[in-house]
């Protein structure tokens, strides 16, 4: 065993002591809080790269350290650590790309008040992040898990006093809380039929051979397997966190929190978490692959939810007119790829595009963090535009953004991210619909970003807040040119030429074809993505928004369409309409069964009760106590007729003695004589 | 043994405070409130004097005291301790303080309310360490009479129905219970505890009894049953909670809350359970789908109530649904083959976690709630506040850390005996465990929605105006509560400790007469 993977703890541990730092800081102590933070973090981006050259070291070990948490019954309950290529790259890519928002941070909240505050649930979040990621336990990730969701909630109501953000907040904690209670039965189940949640844990972990063999052999009613039902309860608390739909409708609305926190939460980490986890557990979600019998796979599930994400967020992406929220949909949508490659078996291609995407979308955020700092916090992309020319920095690295997240082939990472997942979902020989959708969302990414690229950057500043920006301090500008390097050079990791980053992650010298292998697809990918770019500079570059009361082209041309779009295809209102109604009635049904069910019969115990004993009474007075009294009355009218001669008067007493001893002694007298 | 009658310190310290207190009868307010504390802070002081010379490996009761009593009763003072009790009495030790502290303003004639106080801490404790039932059953009946007091005297408007109401349910329940164990005594001849669940496990008490008549075992069983089901309260005798808790004062209702509803679970763990194996085997389901309708629709009350404290009562009914939807698993479970005690254990350790965890979060929360009625001149009404964290951030910090504990936050307490609930439950009824993730749900969405309202949003209602933060008896009141969530939840080992070889030996011996 490698003792240094003992140290693991160390890399949350630092962001929480940071926390825990900003927690006691005093309101101004926004050195100390930034300071602990920053450090920490980079503290955290060091011991992570440390960690990614052990785990390179022998890209096929798991090395795990593995320890008792507390006892129970005859054993105990278990956690763990556990590092690997791929939770080493993960570590290095949330502390890397967590200290750049970071530093970005100090910029953007500068006039917050609560700027402490913010740092202290940043490295809150950083600490549960980066535990979800060195988990080598079920429980630990899920704990981890947990707390990610405490720091988004936190994070994204950090305005809590605008209403907005406060339901913005609440709705997020509400939706992802019900994807991981689905999480949660998927767990207890794992641990009651396996006996244990480490996920390698020396031949016995869950993720190893023989004991995915028996859950896989376990069939259940209906054919089901035991891994594919638990497979599937864990993925649902995938679906909440990575905003899949249909439990996507929190993340738009997440974007109510500061911009940072969207790029880093709410875009590069913790949403690509569902994606980590399925990635982390993969083997147990193929367990069932082998069962030509079972009437569902859970891959084939997780396929067809990515692919309904990747295509439904795009398409709504186009109709939107927030910024922040055209990129969350974006998110939304990108998710759905990482997914959809996911299930057609190639959790590799998923992480590989997971990592591309976390660097081109945070600079993506941060860039739309920068727009909005500069123009007074006004974010709808009609009132901007113009902001080319004084925000060159701004602009040059939201370009590359924007062609590493739409697919400029050959330079940018993101390109070869998602060739990487098309020509996966080409090979999976179950149905070629998701890539079909994939295909469709590539269209489609290429024309909402090229219209955001035009009304953000293009023509002329149409409000007064659009027309007095001006760039943004060095310390947001340079976190976007590192983020977009990174958003070109990862793409070289993982070429076809090259497959570094695939031997790495799976541990087996992958073999490198030629640069344009799939030639065909990757035509095809082309052409596509070309025709979105064409077909947006069409519609929004080549006639210019003139004023931001302008339709959009868009909307002119089919606007039922449009309006369906932007009104997120209804989904939020269909939710209040159905899930809502129901809650909002069991509340009812549980009140009004408390009120006249069980108070009720205990009322009516009560008056029951009341009755008997004023029944009770009725006889007592009107029977019993009417003889009683009857009697009593005679009794007491002796007494009284008798008290009558008790008046107290002595001589009335002597008068009496007088006549009584003169009757008595006639008596005697008279007796006597005879 | 020790030659420190250990356990009846523990009993009788606070209620010779309370003679004290009446043989005073000129006490001024403070010198009263400072004895009260005083003794009311010994039961912590002695519980860890108990758990320092505690034998966590042993399964059998320690400290005991036996001295002979009745002779006419075949009745013995008996007392004695095992990890069970020793959790609760430490639960006990924590909250009375806190409790204490709680009522140190607004409550007029202190020294007769530190009077009841001590009275109604000493019968609980006495509760939990009684092993006969003439004087255990004294204890739990002589609990009520001072929260009955303390209910009507310093409680809301409505107090006095509610405390009437409260007693009257609590007492007619009782009456089941004695009347059972009178038929018990009539059959078998003694009230000693460890000698009726002897009984019980091989057996014999269901024989006895049934030699009264076939009628008599299902009789006491029901008759036990009821006594416990209403103070717990199990669904849905609960209808006397959201008002008993509501009207009574802060102090008062963190007690009930975290002491006195768990008095009714020890009786299920301690009595029923253990006495009756096989008829509560035989009634598994039913009660299972009860404390089922407990966590579900407790939960789903809960999100229906604008008073702060009946929302908190709810949402305390849900809780200790668990603890019974447990215990009723692990009955039904019991006797199938192929049972492994590993589901078991877990299911019996999430109890007793929750009893123990369960106690901190709800006291937490309702004294939040006192928090926000006294700042807001009485009114804790979920419209009547916005944007309290704007102006309260540290009473808002420690409130938010006790409603993700009661919510089961990980990290914090609470999820770790939810956790091994479920997990518990999953693998000895598994529908049941699914049906109780509504629960989880609902909790969650009525406790943010009462953040949301509270504390998020603009400043509005009573917290529009001056809204002072925690002060300094705040914090005495709600910091070891707090750190103790976050202690507990990391290194939950601090409690399992003390009870894992007691429930290790429950869950290996689970079988039916």
């Amino acid at each position: 065993m490698e003792p240094r993977v003992a140290y693991l703890w160390l890399i949350p541990a630092l962001p929480l002591l940071a926390a825990g730092v900003g927690c006691v800081a005093p309101r101004n102590g926004r050195r100390l809080a930034a300071g602990a933070a920053i450090a920490a973090m980079l503290g955290a981006l060091v011991l992570s790269c440390f960690a990614l050259h052990l785990a390179l070291a022998d890209p096929s070990a798991h090395l795990v350290y593995n320890f008792r948490w507390f006892d129970l019954g005859n054993g105990a309950v278990r956690l763990g650590l556990l590092l690997d290529p791929l939770n080493g790259l993960m570590c290095v890519m949330v502390s890397l790309v967590g200290l750049l928002i970071f530093i970005f941070s100090l910029g953007y909240m500068d006039a917050d008040e609560n700027f402490t505050r913010f740092f202290c649930f940043l490295s809150l979040f950083a600490a549960a992040m980066l535990c979800v990621v060195v988990a080598n336990s079920l429980l630990l990730l899920f704990i981890g898990w947990e707390l990610v969701g405490l720091a988004s909630y936190l994070l994204i109501g950090f305005w809590f006093h605008r209403p907005a953000a406060a339901a913005a907040a609440k709705k997020a904690f509400i939706t992802t809380r019900i994807g991981d209670l689905g999480f949660l039965l998927g767990l207890v189940w794992l641990y009651d039929t396996t006996g244990s949640l480490l996920l390698y844990d020396g031949g016995n972990g869950v993720l190893e051979s023989h004991v995915l063999g028996d859950l896989a052999t376990q069939v259940l009613a209906g054919g089901l397997a035991a891994s594919t039902a638990i497979g599937l309860l864990i993925f649902c608390g995938a679906v909440g966190k990575s905003g899949q739909f249909p439990l996507h409708v929190w993340l738009p609305d997440a974007m109510e929190g500061p911009t940072p926190v969207s790029a880093l939460i709410h875009a590069a980490t913790m949403v690509a978490a569902g994606v980590f986890l399925m990635a982390r557990i993969f083997p147990l979600a193929a367990a069932d692959q082998g069962l030509a019998a079972a009437p569902v796979h859970v891959l084939t599930v997780v396929a067809g939810i990515g692919a309904v994400t990747a295509l439904m967020g795009a398409a709504i992406a186009v109709a939107q007119h927030d910024l922040k929220r055209i990129l969350a949909f974006s998110t939304v949508s990108q998710l759905g790829y990482m997914m959809l490659a996911l299930g057609v078996g190639s959790w590799v291609a998923a992480i590989f595009h997971l990592l591309t995407h976390a660097f081109f979308k945070a600079l993506l955020f941060l860039g739309a963090g920068s727009v909005i700092h500069a123009a007074h916090h006004e974010q709808d992309i009609r009132n901007l535009g113009g902001l080319r020319s004084p925000m060159r920095a701004t602009y040059a690295t939201f370009s590359v953004g924007m062609m590493a997240l739409t697919g400029v082939p050959f330079v940018f990472s993101g390109f070869w991210s998602k060739e990487a997942i098309l020509h996966a979902a080409s090979e999976w020989n179950v149905s070629h619909l998701p890539l079909y959708a994939g295909l469709a969302g590539v269209v489609l990414t290429a024309f909402y970003m090229t219209r955001l690229l035009c009304e953000v950057f293009w023509g002329a500043p149409r409000s007064p807040a659009a027309a007095h920006a001006h760039e943004s301090p060095a310390v947001m500008t340079v976190p976007l040119v590192v983020l977009a390097v990174g958003a070109v050079a990862l793409g070289f990791l993982g070429t076809p030429a090259w497959p570094w980053l695939q031997s790495q992650l799976t541990g087996e010298a992958v073999p490198a074809h030629s640069l344009l292998e799939g030639g065909g697809l990757m035509a095809l990918s082309i052409v596509l993505v070309a025709t979105g770019l064409g077909a947006g500079w069409a519609l929004y570059g080549r006639r210019l928004r003139a004023t931001a009361g302008a339709d959009d082209p868009l909307a002119a041309a089919a606007p039922r369409l449009f309006a369906f779009l932007g009104a997120r295809m209804k989904l939020d209102e269909l939710y209040a309409a159905t899930v809502g109604r129901l809650n909002t009635f069991a509340a009812a049904l549980a009140v009004i069964l408390d009120r006249w069910v069980w108070g009720g019969a205990v009322g009516f115990l009560a008056r029951f009760g009341e009755f008997t004993g004023s029944v009770n009474r009725g006889v007592d007075e009107g029977g019993l106590n009417a003889g009683f009294d009857s009697i009593s009355e005679r009794i007491r009218g002796a007494g009284r007729a008798y008290s009558r001669a008790q008046t107290g008067e002595t001589h009335g007493y002597l008068r009496a003695l007088a006549v009584a001893f003169v009757v008595l002694a006639l008596l005697a007298l008279l007796g006597g004589g005879q | 043994m020790s030659s420190v009658p250990l356990l009846s310190l523990i009993i009788f310290v606070p209620w010779a405070g309370a003679l004290l207190l009446a043989s005073l009868p000129r006490l001024g307010a403070p010198a009263s409130r400072v004895l009260a504390l005083a003794f009311s802070l010994s039961t912590l002081v002695l519980a860890l004097a108990a758990l320092g010379s505690f034998d966590c490996a042993s399964t059998g009761y320690q400290f005991v005291e036996r001295h002979g009593w009745i002779g006419a009763l075949n009745s013995d003072y008996h007392l004695g301790l095992d990890g069970l009790s020793l959790l609760l009495v430490l639960l006990t030790g924590l909250l009375a303080p806190a409790c204490m502290l709680a009522s140190w303003r607004n409550i007029p004639d202190p020294r007769f309310f530190g009077l009841l106080f001590l009275l109604l801490q000493g019968a609980a404790l006495g509760v939990f360490l009684a092993l006969d039932f003439f004087h255990w059953f004294i204890f739990w009946e002589l609990s009520l009479i001072p929260a009955y007091f303390l209910i009507k005297l310093w409680g809301g408007p409505r107090a006095a129905h509610a405390a009437y109401q409260f007693v009257i349910y609590t007492i007619g329940g009782s009456a089941f219970l004695l009347l059972g164990f009178v038929a018990i005594f009539a059959a078998t001849g003694t009230l000693d505890f460890v000698r009726l669940a002897s009984l019980g496990a091989n057996g014999a008490l269901g024989a006895k009894l049934a030699t009264l008549g076939s009628f008599w075992p299902h009789a006491v069983f029901l008759g036990v049953f009821l006594g416990f089901a209403v103070k717990v309260p199990l669904f849905p005798f609960h209808t006397w909670l959201p008002p008993a808790y509501a009207e009574a004062p802060t102090g008062v209702s963190m007690f009930l809350t975290g002491v006195m509803s768990k008095m009714g679970v020890y009786g299920f763990l301690r009595l029923l359970w253990p006495l009756f194996p096989g008829p509560l085997h035989a009634a598994s389901v039913p009660l299972v789908w009860l404390a089922l309708g407990g966590a579900v629709l407790g939960a789903f009350a809960a999100m229906r109530q604008t008073d702060l404290k009946r929302m908190i009562a709810y949402s305390s009914v849900n809780h200790v649904s668990y603890c019974l939807l447990a215990l009723f698993a692990v009955s039904s479970a019991t006797g199938r083959s192929g049972l492994t005690s590993e589901a078991a254990a877990a299911a019996l350790s999430g109890t007793l976690l929750q009893m123990f965890n369960h106690g901190l979060s709800a006291a937490a929360l309702f004294y939040c709630v006192g928090v926000l009625e006294t700042r807001a001149g009485g009114r804790r009404d979920l419209g009547g506040f916005g944007g309290v964290q704007t102006a309260a951030p540290v009473f808002a910090g420690l409130c938010g850390i006790a409603m993700f504990s009661s919510l089961g936050l990980p990290g914090l307490n609470g999820f770790v005996g939810e956790f091994l609930i479920f997990r518990g439950v999953w693998g000895l009824v598994p529908w049941a465990a699914a049906v109780a993730c509504l629960g989880l749900f609902a909790t969650a969405f009525f406790l943010i929605t009462f953040w949301q309202r509270v504390f998020h949003g603009p400043r509005a209602g009573a917290a529009s105006a001056e809204f002072a933060d925690l002060g300094r008896l705040d914090l005495a009141v709600l910091s070891p509560l707090i750190a103790l969530m976050v202690i507990l939840g990391v290194l939950p080992q601090l409690q399992t400790m003390l009870f894992n070889p007691l429930i290790t030996m429950w869950a290996n011996h689970l079988n039916l007469p």
